[in-house]
């Protein structure tokens, strides 16, 4: 008995350490730290209470226009609304694109596993190689094709906020959908066959099968992927650095790269850590509830 | 006949999809072997007469420090997952094979733990290892192995669950002790799932650029991303370095990917089942 208990301990210590020390300490820490005046050196900053936390919420206020009206709002919740924005049009897009692609490769086309690999090739470089290439093919190749063909749509992309949006969808969308259609295939076929052949002995249409066969056997891979796209769309930092570096007037910054400028930049570890909680407290919150939810959905189909 | 219409429509489709989802790869490829003046004139051609440079590609290896990074980032891509393979299965098996409140709370509190984002503690983490004095390679093998437990473990456990247990049974009957039952017994029969660890842990650790962009202070360290980004930020405005510095950075992962494909597909698929 009591050796068993040592090799427990001896099993699971490396990985309980490292874990420990390098995510588990770090978050209760940085919740203290974001109540002090930390500016990332002195070991003991001073009580502030909230004051942080104030900072985050009215400091270096910005005036944007929602639906063409003018609001002033203070920038960090200007930064999660454009990521919470973000986030939903790529989460809807990516999710959408990789199960249309699962199911063009699984039809039984000639050449589906060059298509599959070709799809997925994106999601193994990272985000901020892909952020510098698409810089280059939006301002450069963008400008060019328009220019010559007299596209003005084509034209200055990155130097305004819409098309900086626009930008970063269609980067993670390339990036990611690859991914989401991965997830998809092994949930298409793991669907028996016998279920399709009886759909067409019943003389079943591709939209009943959809309704009927597809979508209920393919609902916990939604889940899943829901939650994939929605975490990484929420957490992006590599891509929003290298493709718009927030820019332009820091209109594209997102919540990730917000925190860090809040630390590294405006030199407020304190401020920076605060935002870093509330980061915290909204990206769990918000995947756990699409978690529940698509659970339930689950349940019911 | 509608189906073989369909069919027709079908292939068309996934043809025009493959070619929009490479064309960003032929950008780069051909305006990397342009001059300047070549890039601003035609984006879309391939590089012709005057406009060819082959100059770039030795000019951008050569300032990226291309083999230091290339040997540091397979360094700490392959001894970090090495070590998550090792450390994620052991603690797995024990996880999954004790049944005690305190067994399940720390499997409760890995998997917890995904929900944690990066950015929420990189500030403090950068300063208590700073403190530990672990701002160098082996600190940040260390910080992989804290930040890819949690999914690395989620994996195995998942896969050691349906394991049957009668194997290892016979073996302690035989006399072997546990560090014996696991390495010859159970090791080997988590081979799937460890590919799939591997894979998804070289993926991300292989592209990461926070970390080390947080943790490596000596140039000498630096991982591919970091040094492509300190370049990109150098040759911005030169195109022609700045893509052939890319494809050079993104070459080793499609060669590879070109090999092992089959594996990493089916590795990623595993994970998703889990």
């Amino acid at each position: 008995m009591k050796t068993s208990k040592l090799s427990f301990v001896l099993f699971v210590a490396p990985c309980l350490i490292a874990f420990l020390m390098v995510v588990i300490i770090p978050t209760f820490s940085g919740i203290l730290m974001s109540f002090t005046d930390w500016n990332g050196i002195d070991p003991n900053p001073a009580f502030v209470g909230l004051e942080n936390y104030v900072k985050a919420f009215t400091e270096d206020v910005v005036t944007v226009n929602i639906l063409s009206v003018p609001l002033s709002m203070p920038r960090f919740v200007n930064v999660f609304l454009f990521t919470a924005a973000f986030a939903t049009v790529s989460v809807i897009l990516i999710n959408a694109f990789g199960f249309g692609l699962a199911m063009l490769v699984t039809s039984g086309l000639k050449g589906s596993n060059v298509l599959r690999s070709i799809f997925f090739i994106p999601n193994l470089i990272g985000g901020l190689i892909l952020g510098f290439l698409w810089q280059f093919i939006f301002t450069k190749v963008f400008n060019h094709i328009g220019t010559v063909f007299g596209i003005e749509f084509l034209k200055g992309w990155l130097s305004t906020t819409a098309t900086g949006f626009w930008g970063l969808v269609i980067v993670l969308s390339w990036q990611m959908s690859g991914y989401m259609m991965i997830i998809y295939i092994a949930a298409i076929q793991n669907i028996p066959d016998s279920l399709f052949e009886a759909a067409d002995l019943d003389g079943a249409n591709f939209f009943h099968k959809m309704r009927n066969i597809i979508m209920p056997l393919v609902a916990q891979a939604f889940t899943v992927g829901l939650f994939l796209t929605l975490s990484n769309s929420f957490k992006l930092f590599d891509q929003n650095l290298a493709l718009t570096n927030g820019g332009p007037y820091l209109s594209t910054q997102m919540l990730a790269l917000n925190i860090y400028r809040t630390a590294f930049v405006m030199q407020d570890f304190g401020q920076g850590q605060a935002k870093a909680v509330l980061f915290l407290i909204a990206v769990s919150a918000i995947t756990l509830t699409q978690m529940s939810l698509s659970k339930k959905k689950e349940i019911e189909f | 006949m509608k189906t073989g219409r369909n069919r027709i429509i079908l292939g068309f489709i996934g043809i025009v999809l493959a070619l929009l989802f490479l064309s960003p790869f032929y950008l780069v490829v051909v305006n990397s072997f342009k001059t300047m003046k070549g890039i601003f004139i035609d984006t879309m051609a391939l590089p012709f007469g005057q406009y060819l440079d082959l100059k770039n590609y030795a000019i951008a290896f050569d300032r990226l420090g291309f083999l230091r990074a290339f040997k540091n980032s397979l360094t700490i891509t392959i001894i970090s997952t090495f070590l998550l393979v090792l450390f994620a299965s052991m603690a797995a098996w024990v996880l999954v094979r004790t049944k005690t409140w305190y067994s399940n709370l720390i499997f409760m509190t890995f998997a917890a733990a995904m929900l944690i984002p990066f950015q929420s503690v990189m500030l403090p983490l950068v300063s208590l290892m700073g403190r530990m004095k672990f701002l160098n390679p082996p600190g940040i093998i260390f910080m992989y192995l804290g930040f890819g437990s949690s999914l690395s473990i989620i994996l195995y456990h998942g896969f050691i669950k349906s394991v049957p247990l009668e194997l290892e049974e016979a073996a302690i009957i035989d006399g072997c002790n546990r560090f014996q039952v696991y390495s010859i017994v159970v090791f080997p029969l988590l081979k799937p799932i460890t590919v799939t660890v591997s894979i998804l842990n070289v993926m991300w650790i292989w592209n990461d650029f926070l970390l080390p962009q947080l943790t490596i202070n000596k140039p000498e360290w630096a991982t591919i991303p970091l040094k492509m980004f300190f370049f990109f930020g150098q040759y911005s405005k030169q195109w022609h370095y700045a893509l052939a510095g890319l494809l050079i950075t993104m070459l080793p992962v499609i060669i590879f990917y070109f090999f092992a494909q089959k594996q990493i597909v089916k590795g990623v698929m595993q994970g998703s089942i889990k």
